[in-house]
């Protein structure tokens, strides 16, 4: 059922479908220009954004399109909600398709939220009585009860989104286009998100879920699609699929800490820095795959310098398998200045740590930035080692905190 | 809750030129209700948006009339002998009024709404008549002024004022195929605003507004067929006095209004036609 569905089952069917964009290289063109030159042919480059892709999605699933900028997820999304045309290949859907990319499109910062949602509301689908009647739900899901009669201009950004999304969801669609849109509002309300997409699952809906996160996509997909330069590179369950993401990406990855590390297949010089290596080691300086409860270990990295760098910044966070940070930490943090490293010179980064995980597995991501915010990234690598931590599974929770229960009768 | 229990139930698969990008889209209430609410809201935003909004909307054809009267009529005498002529004056000036901003405003509607037609489904056509039904209001609110200012002016009602929404139904659509035309072409073509503007100006001169259609002297059938010359005279018929030729007895015939009347639907239909033809590329191309 999962995986290669036959086709008059799908709730989505794409079948060799190819888009190109015309790119001409004279921006505009004008009447006055064409009147001038009448026989001369526009010039114009061709980008093919979206080439021969074929997949088919199951009804109910929870399906991810993950690759990089210009790789063509949007494009494709695009095509199949009917915003752009298709040059070739056949499109189908069963069932409505909810018509929304991005959030509060149309917005209008001079009226008031309650105008705004009946307008976007309408926009995305919904007649009028609908639009009304789910007025109060709407408002509701986003929490913003007492700024109905705030102009949208005077809302924060955060604010708006939420308004956006509480819209989105209201629209009834069997298959969802959803394109990048769950980094929205505080961590409060994005978990809300979640729980809304879930329930939207659960409710037999199919989700086409277009992302750069490898992390959400294993924590919601059922299935993922990886492209490249508008092909498909891959089609599977989302961990082989952020494998292959990252590969794509970085160049070489760690399949994990029980293989001896692959090496740098990377040009060097390309930036400043290169993580050429990731793994996880016991105290004895021994690689390992796996480690008990409370056994102390260390999450490392090797760090190549292409340039000399002043006091740079390592990161290294552990994240479980539900996609959520355990914990995150860096050299900037905890360690203060990390000095002067010449070029060409490789640097064994460890960060110990007491083991107070609970069971499950971790993976590693490795950083490495520029001293300061740490917003410039030299080079960062999502999940390049993984750890499994033995123990017991009963516990809750992503932290064993050491404790102790005290009981005192009265 | 479970998901075995599927909340939807399963249509079939429809094949993508059904829910590809055009004109009107696959759900008519849908275009209805997308158009009406754009009309709304632009009308809204701009009228209401301040206190003043709708009296700037009236002060400005109101405005502009002013300054023709006293300069047709006071200086340049030009309205002499012309039974009405104020009346004529503002009613023709409010109806070029509706059929200007409509198609002005139709020049860039789409890359207007670019956020629409880029990021959701939306029937391209509803950008465009929308723009024409907000005129519309407009026209609707400033007919009272004009209906004020006529009975003020000694004009009787008389049956033929039920003329008046027919007259008013051809110039919407000649404006709608108009705005089709002009805003589709927009996308392909950047200078079709400037030039537009300079046609707008040669049709205002060119059409009995700030003249009627007796001075057209011996030219007058030629210029009758200009939709909008014929509109504005049947309109002086109809509405300001009855004493003046209709536009059929301008033009020659009965017969011979299907000229004008001809190029209406001709216009329309070739602005159906070609922006139905450039709706799927419009979000692409903008």
């Amino acid at each position: 059922m999962r995986s290669g569905a036959p086709a008059d089952s799908s709730a989505v069917s794409v079948v060799n479908v190819s888009k190109a964009f015309k790119l001409p290289h004279q921006q505009y063109h004008t009447l006055k220009e064409r009147a001038l030159h009448p026989f001369r042919s526009s010039t114009y480059d061709v980008l093919q954004a979206v080439n021969d892709v074929s997949v088919e999605i199951a009804p109910g699933e929870f399906f991810g399109i993950v690759g990089r900028n210009g790789s063509g997820k949007s494009t494709l999304l695009k095509c199949l909600a009917g915003i752009y045309h298709t040059d070739e290949g056949q499109l189908r859907v069963r069932g409505r398709l909810s018509p929304f990319i991005e959030l509060g499109v149309g917005f209008n910062p001079d009226l008031t939220a309650r105008d705004n949602v009946a307008i976007n509301a309408i926009m995305l689908g919904l007649t009028r009585r609908q639009a009304r009647e789910r007025f109060d739900d709407i408002i509701a899901f986003a929490e913003l009860e007492e700024f109905l009669d705030l102009r949208l201009k005077n809302y924060s950004s955060g604010m708006t989104v939420r308004l956006a999304f509480s819209i989105a969801i209201q629209v009834d669609a069997e298959i969802l286009l959803i394109d990048e849109v769950l980094a929205v509002g505080d961590a409060t309300f994005q978990q809300k998100c979640f729980d809304e997409f879930h329930r939207l699952k659960g409710e037999g809906r199919t989700i086409l879920f277009v992302t750069h996160s490898m992390g959400d996509v294993q924590r919601f997909c059922d299935r993922a699609m990886l492209l490249d330069k508008g092909r498909v590179v891959d089609i599977g369950d989302p961990a082989s699929i952020a494998r292959r993401y990252n590969e794509i990406n970085f160049g070489h990855i760690l399949p994990g800490a029980d293989a001896p590390s692959a090496q740098s297949s990377r040009l060097s010089g390309e930036r400043a820095a290169d993580i050429t290596d990731a793994w996880f080691e016991d105290g004895d300086g021994r690689r390992i795959a796996a480690v008990a409860q409370d056994v102390a270990c260390c999450a490392c990295m090797e760090v190549h310098c292409n340039e000399a760098l002043e006091d740079p910044i390592f990161g290294v966070a552990l994240r479980n398998d539900a996609g959520y940070t355990a914990f995150a930490t860096t050299t900037a943090v905890e360690h203060g200045p990390t000095g002067r490293f010449a070029a060409g010179a490789s640097t064994i980064v460890r960060m110990r740590f007491e083991n107070w995980l609970t069971a499950g597995r971790y993976s590693l991501t490795a950083s490495v930035a520029r001293n300061g915010r740490g917003d410039d990234t030299f080079d960062l690598r999502e999940d390049v080692a993984s750890l499994i931590v033995h123990g017991d599974l009963s516990e809750q929770g992503v932290a064993r905190l050491p404790h102790g229960f005290e009981l005192e009768r009265r | 809750m479970s998901a075995e229990v599927p909340a939807v139930e399963r249509p079939a698969l429809v094949p993508a030129h059904h829910h590809g990008p055009s004109a009107f889209g696959d759900d008519l209430q849908r275009f209805v209700n997308l158009t009406l609410t754009l009309a709304m809201t632009d009308f809204k935003l701009r009228y209401f948006g301040s206190a003043l909004g709708y009296l700037w909307s009236l002060v400005r054809p109101l405005l502009f009339f002013g300054v023709l009267y006293v300069m047709f009529t006071k200086i340049l005498h030009a309205g002499k002998g012309i039974p009405h002529y104020a009346v004529y004056l503002l009613t023709a000036i409010m109806l070029w009024t509706f059929f200007a901003e409509a198609t002005t405003s139709s020049v860039q509607c789409l890359l207007a709404r670019e956020g629409l037609l880029r990021k959701i489904r939306f029937p391209r056509l509803a950008i465009p008549l929308a723009v024409s039904l907000t005129a519309l209001f407009t026209l609707s609110t400033n007919f009272l002024a004009v209906l004020i200012f006529a009975l003020a002016s000694g004009i009787s009602p008389q049956l033929t004022w039920l003329e008046l929404p027919v007259l008013v139904l051809l110039l919407l659509i000649l404006a709608l195929g108009t705005g089709m035309l002009l805003s589709a072409l927009y996308v392909r073509f950047r200078d079709i605003q400037p030039i537009w503007e300079v046609i707008a100006q040669i049709l205002f001169y060119g059409s009995p507004i700030i003249y009627v259609a007796a001075q057209y002297k011996g030219l007058v059938r030629v210029a009758m067929c200009n939709p909008l010359a014929a509109i504005f005279t049947q309109m002086r018929h109809a509405f300001v006095d009855p004493s003046a030729h209709s536009a059929a007895v301008y033009i020659g015939g009965s017969v011979r209004l299907l000229i004008p009347l001809g190029i209406i639907a001709i216009v329309f239909a070739l602005g159906l036609w070609f922006f139905n033809r450039e709706a799927p590329r419009i979000a692409e191309r903008l």
